[in-house]
């Protein structure tokens, strides 16, 4: 049976090349990078290299970068780093309703601890409203936490605005971005955007699981959340992820050297997708702009039927998708951001995320078409709303 | 697919009595499209009491009809009685379990079937012991108060 992974915003295979330079780190150059003879050197030498690597692909220096475990830990580390080092200036964080549930239940554990925070709304394609921003900083205000991209829908959020009406009203207040959808998908320059913080994770660039990064501007104060050793310029203890790092460096590169070519190749077959979709099937819609949105993106409703039913169909046919978030699946709770939306909770529970990359062809996406379309159809026959009947 | 038995994937992909009775003796319909699964059962009753057809139309997720799909095979060919002592418990016992998120999903299978026979017993002016108590007005649609109970209907309204 043929198989087509359309969720690549969930995670990336990784690439070979990516592979093979991780590889010799398992078993040939495995020195602790903090010893002081040859293979623990060359270990460091190595991680440096992947430094760089990411560094360049955002346009940011070196020392800027400090790499995490996942992009859930440099979330963490920023919200709880900058409000331990700012919380004698205020009390107040700005984040959105659409975050990452990395940010979201960090901020409620922050509210536990004493902390306001204002969750602004977004419109109906999907956009923060840098006005609306602006209106909410108090003299209070100590961070905004603003992701890039959003997850569910692909909005790519005006951060360089955003950051602008930040910085207008008050210098210090420390803007976070949450980059992990967005790195490798759209251009990413952190001088040209003004972001104090951003987080950044490799298994949704074609890098392994397990290594995240957290940019920092130079000059930009917050305390450390992992304590211990002296790793990373003793700012995020723990033995280095060797190899997950040595990966994220080369999927970095490949990543800058590519990004023109793999933005083009998943808009052309993501819109595509969404056409053919609207076109064959009725009573379907895509939630969010079509404009300023990830590239692979495409979050669909299917009215009259319900978002799991279609995923397992799909999956019987060997077509991953998620439905909404892939954490949500375990969860009943309808999507957060699709609620904030504005999309009728009936219509929430049928959307279906579909997530396109570099490995995904035009003959995968025919096949899923064929496949979709007749699920649909067979949903809609057992289902007990229909357009006739009504909600 | 690790989430569900085979026996649970079975009645989702090849769900049993699925459709619509043709003026029924009882329909109910339980659920709400707002909590994410609406199941509408219509069933015949033979004079003997004895339920000779049950089919089910359901908007929800794979265990949602894979319960309805069940629920359905379990009251054909049992009296009304009988299917009202069937449990959302057995339910889940025929399907080989459930998982624990999903255990709603055979309780609104088990609620489905009472709103029919509700709806038989009123039109034929019957009374039975499994409906005792049994309100289908409880928790009256209200969707703002949560997803936990809403009420029968006869999918018309």
């Amino acid at each position: 049976m043929r198989q087509v992974y359309m969720d690549y915003s969930a995670t990336t295979p990784v690439k070979k090349e990516v592979l093979d330079e991780m590889v010799p780190f398992f078993t040939e150059h495995y020195g602790n990078p903090s010893s002081l003879y040859t293979i623990g050197q060359e270990s460091k030498e190595a991680i440096s290299k992947a430094r760089q690597r990411v560094a360049s692909l955002i346009g940011a220096d070196e020392k800027e970068i400090f790499f995490t475990a996942c992009g859930t830990e440099s979330d963490n580390w920023a919200l709880f780093g900058v409000t331990d080092v700012k919380k004698k200036k205020g009390n107040h964080i700005i984040t959105t309703k659409i975050e990452h549930h990395a940010i979201l239940h960090s901020c409620q554990f922050l509210e536990k601890h004493g902390f306001d925070v204002t969750y602004l709304d977004i419109d109906d394609q999907g956009f923060v409203d840098p006005e609306e921003l602006k209106a909410a900083i108090t003299d209070q205000t100590i961070m905004v936490s603003i992701m890039m991209v959003n997850n569910e829908i692909g909005t790519i959020e005006p951060i360089k605005e955003l950051v602008k009406v930040t910085k207008e009203k008050n210098k210090d207040i420390i803007f976070h971005t949450d980059a992990v959808q967005g790195l490798g998908n759209v251009p990413i320059d952190v001088k040209d955007l003004g972001v104090d913080l951003m987080s950044m994770s490799a298994h949704k660039i074609y890098g392994p699981k397990g290594t995240g990064a957290l940019y920092v501007r130079r000059g930009v104060r917050l305390s450390n959340y992992i304590h211990g050793g002296a790793q990373e310029n003793k700012h995020r203890a723990g033995t280095e992820n060797l190899a997950g790092i040595v990966g994220f460096g080369k999927a970095a590169e490949i990543a800058e050297q590519t990004l023109d070519e793999h933005i083009k190749h998943s808009s052309s077959l993501r819109d595509y997708f969404v056409q053919q979709v609207l076109e064959k099937i009725p009573d379907t819609y895509v939630n969010g702009t079509m404009e300023k949105r990830h590239p692979g993106n495409a979050n669909i409703t299917f009215k009259y039927i319900e978002g799991e039913s279609i995923l397992l169909l799909l999956d019987s046919k060997g077509i991953y998708v998620s439905t909404g978030s892939a954490c949500s699946s375990a969860s009943l709770t309808p999507s957060h951001v699709l609620t904030a939306l504005g999309v009728p909770v009936e219509m929430i529970h049928g959307t279906v995320r579909f997530s396109i990359g570099d490995f995904t062809t035009k003959e995968d996406l025919d096949y899923v078409i064929g496949e979709l379309t007749e699920i649909v159809k067979k949903l809609r026959e057992i289902s007990s709303v229909s357009e006739k009947k009504g909600w | 697919m690790a989430i569900y038995n085979d026996k649970v994937m079975d009645h989702f992909m090849n769900p049993r009595n699925v459709g619509e009775i043709e003026n029924p003796d009882g329909i109910g319909t339980y659920g709400s499209p707002v909590c994410g699964d609406m199941m509408q059962i219509t069933i015949n009753v033979d004079d003997n009491d004895v339920i000779t057809d049950a089919k089910f139309k359901t908007f929800g997720c794979g265990s949602a009809i894979a319960s309805s799909s069940m629920a359905t095979e379990m009251i054909i060919g049992k009296t009304v009685d009988e299917a009202l002592a069937v449990t959302n418990n057995e339910i889940i016992d025929e399907l080989g379990g459930l998982p624990a998120v999903k255990i709603h999903c055979s309780v609104l299978a088990d609620h489905a079937i009472k709103c029919a026979i509700y709806d038989y017993a009123e039109k034929n002016g019957k009374t039975y012991k499994g409906l005792e108590g049994f309100d289908p007005d409880a928790d009256d649609d209200d969707e703002e108060a949560g997803c936990d109970g809403p009420a029968c209907g006869t999918g018309n309204e």
